[in-house]
């Protein structure tokens, strides 16, 4: 005899009460998962926000014990060092992925070299960021290599770019590669040169993966701290001389004055929530709440911005 | 109308000299463009075992065994530091990888509307966006002071183990534990549900087809697919537990103590580098680097291990 039951669905079996308990099991794991953004975004958001005002922007940060005061060099410098990493790093990156997408190919020596380039950006993409920074450190701060200075913007943009090189080469190589060989094979069939057909064709249709890996990579490194607190340091000042704007001197002397922050510490956000969050002065602990907010709808806005991309691409 | 034969319209027609010139240099632009990369890979590695020769020379391998951090008579060990990296990364990835794993497969094994897993995936993608340094000032102001009383409970009910023998007293190895969960629980969820997502669905099929359940066929049919790359995710953010650097150093509490206790403070090489590079100076520099070198090491040995273990587990379905 068959039983009836045999098509009903038995709560009571063990194989279903093992599916209700793994079901639950993996629900509570993606609440706790979630659970860490969602309150570091209440707080971030909260009491950051509070303390956002015009004066954060357009103050210095004031002396340890004094109340007020803004962030306005670390919100310029955190742009400045990220600019220049982004300036070094992303023509290094977007070439090294279109040799890796164009021209690695045929001979064995081209070969070797496409896996010695794939595996030096794996490896180098698992590199610790504060690697990154003490290798700058030894290379560029300790022998002042670079006109003789040690401590500089354009070596925490150094550092930055070492970590954004990855990110960068290993978007461009997949975003070309998901560009249709029927463009190459097109574009060569009347006649382009390789140049022509990078320059005008593939780089132009695969625009848009690209500019998402630049975005997000920026968006990365302009959070980093590791590797600036021995490259960029930090200042209490201005990149910039304040009489640059408004001062007696000569248009040549203050034009001279733009270079300043290239070869001087340069504050930055990360690394001021970083010494402020470890003082124990209320005042700069609260800046340090501040700057987190502004660094993550910086941050948090880029990756929005990014998967906008994306999804309008796809469409 | 006729074609006088003279004329051949198909003629060859050579490049330009310029146009030639113009691609080969393009080529060999891009290519020593790429070869940066190794090149930037070589001079890091070559760099910090120049800088760190003074201190292999000095202490050799009782560097790594020792745990004397002491300045003033030039005396270095790095056991507190070494063990510090391994047993918070590890600790880390046994709290991180069920919790992963378990989220990646609740949103992709249609537990639950489209809508609301894709909301969940983008949730912790932007978890992984947010600053380390913006997560250490959250774990000092907020988190450590929120769970000190589950950890004082730790203490008074499991102290006579060694790991909870000590009063817990603000930062400490416990927290940094925790906040590195929160860093890598992103990296393993998103790899995870990549895994997940190409697991054919003829497998899936196959698997309902013959009458198991959907626990069955996950346990069973699905996370052995998903294994290599769900593997891959984990020795990935392995990697990253152990170079994580700023939330660490600002929660662990930076102590060169060697104390098995979980509630003590302790350290790891990376937020040993942060906290006393800048003041650093002679032999501390290239002990340092010394330190360096080992985090170096075990991160790329972690690293080729995940790219290797990638090829190595992964099925072929054609």
């Amino acid at each position: 005899m068959v039983p009836s039951s045999g098509l009903r669905f038995r709560p009571s079996l063990p194989r279903n009460l093992w599916n209700a308990l793994m079901t639950t099991l993996v629900a509570i794991a993606a609440v706790v998962a979630v659970l860490p953004l969602v309150l570091v975004l209440a707080y971030v958001l909260i009491k950051g926000g509070q303390l956002i005002s015009l004066q954060l922007f357009t103050e210095l940060p004031p002396a340890p014990g004094m109340p007020g005061g803004g962030i306005g060099n670390a919100v310029i410098g955190t742009v400045l060092v990220t600019g220049i990493a982004a300036a070094l790093a992303v023509p290094i990156g977007v070439g090294g992925g279109i040799y890796l997408a164009e021209f690695a190919q045929g001979g064995r020596i081209a070969r070797a070299l496409k896996v010695f380039v794939r595996f030096g950006t794996n490896v180098l993409s698992g590199v610790p960021s504060i690697i990154c920074g003490v290798f700058i450190y030894a290379l560029i701060v300790k022998t002042r290599l670079l006109f003789g200075q040690s401590y500089s913007g354009l070596a925490g943009g150094m550092a930055l770019a070492v970590l954004m090189l990855p990110t960068i080469i290993k978007t461009t190589d997949e975003g070309l590669k998901l560009v249709p060989n029927e463009l190459r094979w097109g574009a060569i069939g009347v006649g382009a040169s390789k140049f022509t057909t990078v320059m005008k064709i593939t780089l132009p249709a695969a625009f848009t993966p690209i500019a998402t890996g630049v975005v997000l990579g920026i968006a990365r490194a302009a959070g980093e701290t590791a590797p600036l607190i021995f490259t960029a340091l930090f200042s209490n000042y201005w990149p910039w001389p304040e009489t640059i704007l408004s001062g007696d001197t000569g248009v040549l002397e203050r034009l001279s004055q733009l270079k300043d922050p290239l070869l001087n510490p340069v504050a930055s956000m990360s690394v001021l929530i970083f010494n402020f969050a470890s003082t124990p002065y209320p005042d700069l602990q609260s800046l340090a709440w501040a700057a987190s907010f502004i660094l993550v709808v910086m941050i948090l806005g880029a990756n929005l911005l990014a998967r906008w991309l994306g999804r309008f691409a796809a469409r | 109308m006729t074609i006088s034969t003279e004329q051949q319209p198909f003629r060859h027609r050579r490049r330009p000299l310029s146009e030639r010139m113009l691609d080969q240099g393009f080529r060999l632009l891009v290519t020593a463009l790429a070869c940066s990369v190794g090149i930037i890979l070589l001079w890091i590695l070559r760099i910090i075992v120049q800088e760190s020769l003074p201190a292999i020379g000095e202490f050799g391998t009782s560097f790594l065994t020792t745990s004397a951090w002491d300045p003033v008579s030039n005396q270095y060990g790095a056991f507190t530091a070494i063990y510090g990296t391994l047993v918070s990364s590890l600790l880390a990835l046994v709290i991180a990888v069920p919790l992963g794993v378990g989220t990646a497969i609740f949103i992709t094994e249609n537990l639950i509307p489209k809508r609301i897993s894709s909301l969940i995936g983008l949730m912790v993608e932007l978890l992984a966006a947010i600053p380390s340094v913006v997560l250490g000032l959250w774990a000092i102001f907020v988190m450590e002071p929120a769970i000190r009383p589950a950890l004082s409970w730790l203490h008074t009910s499991l102290g006579w183990l060694p790991f909870f023998d000590t009063e817990p007293q603000g930062p400490g190895m416990a927290p940094a534990i925790l906040i590195l969960v929160v860093m890598i629980l992103p990296i393993i969820t998103a790899i995870s549900r990549d895994a997940l997502q190409q697991v054919p669905g003829e497998l899936r099929q196959a698997a309902y087809g013959i009458g198991t359940t959907r626990w069955g066929a996950i346990c069973q049919v699905i996370l052995p697919a998903a294994i290599s790359g769900i593997m891959g995710g984990v020795m990935l953010s392995l990697g990253r537990a152990m170079g994580e650097t700023m939330a660490v150093t600002m929660i662990i509490g930076n102590s060169n103590n060697f104390s098995l206790s979980l509630l003590a403070p302790g350290n790891t090489i990376a937020s040993m580098i942060a906290n006393q590079f800048g003041e650093a100076d002679g032999s501390q520099v290239s002990s340092l680097m010394y330190a360096s070198l080992v985090l170096m090491l075990l991160t790329l040995v972690v690293n080729i291990f995940a790219q290797w273990i990638v090829r190595k587990l992964s099925l072929r379905y054609q």
